[in-house]
């Protein structure tokens, strides 16, 4: 793979300007909110300029290679670099979270969550976004773990103090889960550092060399670890349980901020790094992700179906989503994995939004429970109607974005890699299509509870209810955009990640794990 | 075998040997000061009270001067036919003791005053504590490493009692005592069949002995397993770990402190001059890797997964740390059970383990005293709340319990980081299944310093109580310097750990 180096100070100052942004807030003191608010969103906006001068400058004509390219020493006795690098597959998801956060401190502006205390609350936020993004941009393995473990402990404690009734629980859990998966991921790591010649946690050699000279049986242990790593975070069945608690109790921001990019680490993870760097694992194991990926869905959507609280639906309706993601990225195919790609992008704009519109309810209600709301087209109507346009976003309605996320992933299980047998990745594909049905299902049913109807007696006079306020335009209007956008647009995604997943798998086609599809050559166009 | 005694017989007459008075000058700094202390106290009585902390602190700083001297000369020196080796690793070791030995100074300034506990004996003693450690970390001979240990075990015995009016306190000195001597026994035990098997004290060539014969002769092997038995107790190892929490408890929090950093650090460096000069296969040897690699195995196997698990159950914060402090034993020794495979890998995974060890544990410790000002007591519970009266300490202790845990980018990570990288190294299923238990084990840690963290963020304070910690000047600095150090190590690792990729054991001679 190639590497172009120009401008390269670009991605450190991007990675690191939430931070330097959090450590002035830091001499702030705490009474001073306003202040806290206006230097939080402030050093959002810059990190989403920077963002934004990222996507203009960024070479289209060479997406597969990786851009703004840093190399230099960081660890040098374990033999971990700086190393830190933008391709097609990183962008997008570098876009997402330079876009979101700003929307969150909007939103933060006059929705700091019980106990209050913005100054802790908004350092936190920045943190996590250098995490994340620092995630993205990692091209080293200890600095990507370095990274993935950074967003820990914000999480944590965004759940732990600003939660529900039930944080305690919810917050240890999310830790306890992810934590155990990222330390066998670690070992993984180490493993694949001693176990090829090279003896290094670039992860572009290791892409090169994708497992070459590891015994079969060895990689198989190694990919197991990564897979528990990844999959606890995505979270894939039966690894999901600390997701719909942690959304259950975090406040709005944290349910955002976690359903709209904290879950892409974890299939970031798998196209980026275990696929890439054991193929040859990574067959043997795609038939049992796509098992684990198609039970994500049905069991993610009959979920749903059982809930009584909304934002306990949205939750589970990520697991479903992520099932998709993960369908997609099972079958190994460059088609399936740039519909998994789209699918994140996606499902970041869509649920976050979702999270964002329970938010507002729990605001306006006091409460989620499905069965208590209603009517709330007659008497928040813009809401409303919001709500239902998510909700077919979310389904998977052509034109919206969540169209593209959903629909290729089944398409590409049609046809998976070569290595992989078709009858059984057909027989997920017909279960993810039942999926897609159940999704219609269980978002029109919420839809109908909450939207439509006359409103309960409890609420009826409630002058707590009203409509969208300002705050709360601004900060959803870009994302209501993304979703019509990249549902008419698609190609905007594909064209840009597409280029990129050729080349991480360039040596999975070498290796003939893939038949050339000819799904593959016509998502460019989109 | 005991041919090997025949020269030292024959040897006739005494030749005064060489003494390199600047490999010996840390020592003799330390000696000299500690001495002063004492004659101070002996002349001046009461009035030596004011100065006695501050002279402790000077003797520190000055001991520093020859460390750093010795580093800059930069050559290995050895004396005594090998028995006192200076090396990059002993300096490390010697510059850890001493800076420890500053913070527990720092800590205990007021803790003593306050408290109006005999001050001039007590840093007397600490001070007479750390000459042992130093004289530890260049002891390459069965019986220097006896007197260090002595040295540096006898005065912790009497800190633990420095609370002299309370029960706990003297349950805490007889328990660490009656153990400790039980050890020392112990331990003395098996240098004597190591003694008696190979004819030398010294490791070099109990080295060159007993890794001769392809099976090892039972005398050996019980002579290896007490001696590491022995040092078991003093790294508060499971099953080995019994006094520690009660020790722990019933302490001057800065004397236990004292103990579960410096000693517990100084019996892991006898450990790894055992281990590294005495047993590990060198030279094309094959050394008695047979033995102490399972027997390292076992000991770290258990005591990170039992310190683990009874930490769980702990609702006092210095018991919690006691039980942790089992468990972080456990990561520690986990090098060693591959230290034949990967010998130079091994020790410096073991020692960044220490030295980063060193300064959270010290801050933790830190914290406990800070908050106990206020509260005068160490309960769990207590801790609820902290952040809203004192979100500075709140910070700092969210910084070593998070540490401790190994999440980056705390120091704490990339000691667990080398522990794996050292374990995986090894490429052996034994090293593999052992790097298993570490990362389960990291998650069953977190559990219990997650849970501090949540009840000092999430939790309301007793009684609603607000009122502000007052932190002490020299506290605060104590406070200070051990979270820099805990935060740089954990993000620019590169340029300290890097410091102590060099380090091998010279085995000297």
């Amino acid at each position: 793979m190639d590497t172009i180096a120009d401008n390269n100070w670009l991605l450190t100052v991007l990675v690191f300007a939430p931070l330097a942004g959090a450590l002035v807030m830091a001499l702030i003191p705490q009474h001073d909110e306003q202040s806290h608010k206006q230097v939080a969103l402030l050093t959002s906006l810059v990190t989403l300029g920077l963002a934004a001068f990222l996507l203009i400058d960024f070479d289209y004509g060479s997406a597969g290679s990786l851009q703004y390219f840093v190399d230099t020493e960081w660890i040098e006795v374990i033999g971990a670099g700086y190393t830190i690098g933008v391709d097609g597959m990183s962008l997008p998801l570098i876009a997402l979270t330079a876009l979101i956060m700003p929307l969150v401190f909007v939103y933060s502006w006059n929705h700091i969550p019980e106990p209050g205390n913005a100054k802790a609350f908004l350092i936190l936020s920045l943190i996590l976004e250098t995490g994340m993004i620092g995630t993205f941009v990692a091209q080293d393995l200890v600095l990507f773990f370095v990274f993935f473990e950074v967003v820990l402990l914000p999480m944590f404690f965004m759940i732990a103090v600003w939660g529900g009734e039930n944080r305690r629980y919810a917050s240890l859990k999310f830790f306890l889960f992810t934590l155990f998966g990222s330390a066998l991921m670690l070992l993984s790591f180490l493993a694949l550092f001693f176990l090829t010649e090279a003896e290094t946690f670039n992860m572009l050699e290791l892409t090169e060399i994708a497992g070459a000279g590891i015994p079969r049986g060895t990689q198989l242990l190694v990919f197991g670890g990564m897979f528990l790593g990844f999959g606890v975070k995505v979270p894939m069945f039966p690894f999901h349980t600390w997701l719909p608690d942690a959304h259950t109790e975090a406040p709005t921001q944290g349910s955002v901020i976690l359903a709209a990019v904290l879950l892409k680490l974890g299939t970031y993870g798998f196209i980026r790094i275990a696929i890439p760097m054991l193929p040859e694992a990574a067959e043997a194991w795609a038939p049992w992700i796509g098992l684990l990926a198609v039970i994500g869905i049905i069991y993610g959507a009959l979920g749903c179906l059982a809930q009584t609280d909304m934002k306990r639906l949205i939750a589970f309706s990520s697991v479903a989503h992520m099932g998709f993601v993960m369908l997609g990225i099972a079958t190994l195919t460059d088609f399936g994995i740039n519909a998994a790609i789209f699918g994140m992008v996606a499902h970041g704009l869509i649920t976050g939004m979702l999270f964002f519109i329970a938010g507002s309810v729990k605001e306006r209600y006091h409460t989620l429970e499905i069965k208590r709301l209603g009517g709330m087209l007659a008497q928040a109507p813009r809401l409303g109607w919001i709500l239902g346009f998510v909700s077919m976003a979310s389904l998977g309605l052509p034109g919206l974005a969540g169209f593209w996320g959903e629909f290729p992933a089944i398409l590409a299980a049609y046809n998976p890699a070569g290595g992989l047998s078709e009858e059984v990745f057909r027989a997920y594909m017909v279960v993810a299509a039942i999926g897609t049905v159940l999704a219609a299902g269980y978002l029109l049913w919420l839809l109908q509870r909450t939207a439509m109807g006359e409103p309960p007696a409890e609420f009826a006079d409630d002058p707590n209810i009203v409509d969208v306020s300002t705050t709360e335009w601004i900060a959803w209007a870009p994302l209501l955009l993304g979703i019509v956008l990249f549902g008419v647009a698609p190609g905007l995604i594909f064209e840009v990640t597409d280029p990129a997943v050729g080349e991480s798998l360039h040596k999975c086609l070498e290796a003939g794990c893939q038949a050339a599809d000819l799904a593959a050559s016509s998502v460019g166009g989109g | 075998m005991l041919a090997g005694i025949a020269p030292v017989l024959a040897a006739d007459g005494f030749v005064r040997p060489e003494i390199d008075w600047h490999a010996a000058a840390p020592e003799l700094t330390l000696l000299g000061f500690g001495a002063l202390i004492t004659m101070i106290d002996i002349g001046w009585l009461e009035r030596a009270r004011r100065i006695a902390a501050p002279l402790a602190s000077l003797a520190l700083l000055a001991t520093m001067v020859p460390i750093i001297t010795l580093a800059l000369a930069g050559d290995d020196r050895s004396m005594f036919d090998g028995g006192f080796v200076v090396d990059d690793y002993s300096l490390i070791m010697k510059a850890m003791f001493v800076l420890a030995g500053y913070v527990v100074v720092l800590m205990s300034t007021n803790y003593i005053a306050e408290g109006d506990y005999w001050e001039n004996e007590y840093y007397g003693l600490l001070l007479s504590s750390i000459l042992g450690m130093i004289l530890m970390a260049s002891a390459r001979d069965l019986i220097s490493i006896f007197v260090a240990l002595e040295l540096l075990s006898i005065p912790a015995y009497m800190l633990a009692t420095w609370r002299k009016r309370d029960l706990k306190s003297n349950e805490a000195g007889l328990k660490y005592y009656l153990m400790g001597v039980f050890a020392s026994a112990v331990m003395l035990y098996g240098m004597s069949l190591l003694y008696g098997a190979t004819g030398s004290t010294l490791l070099v060539e109990i080295n060159d002995a007993v890794g001769e014969a392809a099976r090892p002769s039972a005398i050996v092997v019980l002579g290896i397993i007490f001696v590491v038995v022995g040092f078991a107790f003093k790294v508060s190892a499971f099953p080995f770990h019994t006094w520690a929490p009660d020790t722990y408890e019933g302490s001057p929090t800065p004397v236990t402190a004292f103990i579960s950093v410096a000693s517990k650090a100084a019996g892991f460096v006898a450990l790894l001059n055992l281990v590294f000069v005495g047993f590990v296969g060198r030279d094309g040897l094959v050394g008695r890797d047979d033995i102490f690699e399972p027997l390292m195995w076992v000991l770290a196997a258990a005591s990170m997964t039992a310190g683990n698990l009874m930490a769980l159950r702990q609702t006092n914060m210095v018991r919690l740390l006691a039980y942790s402090g089992v468990a972080q034993a456990g990561y520690m020794l986990a090098p060693l059970a591959v230290a034949g495979s990967v010998p130079d890998k091994a020790l410096t995974a073991s020692v960044t383990y220490l030295v980063i060890y060193a300064a959270m544990n010290l801050g933790a410790f830190a914290v406990v005293i800070a908050v106990a000002r206020k509260t005068r007591s160490a309960e769990v519970s207590t801790y609820r709340g902290l952040f809203h009266y004192a979100p500075g300490l709140t910070v700092a202790m969210t910084i070593f319990l998070f540490s401790l845990a190994g999440i980056p980018p705390l120091g704490g990570w990339i000691a667990k980081f080398r522990v794996m990288e050292a374990l995986i190294e090894a490429e052996t299923s034994a090293g593999v299944v052992l790097g298993v238990f570490v990362a389960v084990n990291s998650v069953i840690a977190l559990y219990y310093y997650a849970r501090v963290g949540f009840g000092m963020w999430a939790e309301e304070a007793p009684d609603g109580d607000l009122t502000p910690v007052n932190v002490p000047l020299s506290l605060g600095v104590a406070l200070t310097l051990t979270a820099a150090i805990t935060i740089a190590m954990g993000v620019i690792p590169g340029d300290i750990v890097g410091r102590f990729t060099d380090v091998s054991l010279l085995a000297g001679g």
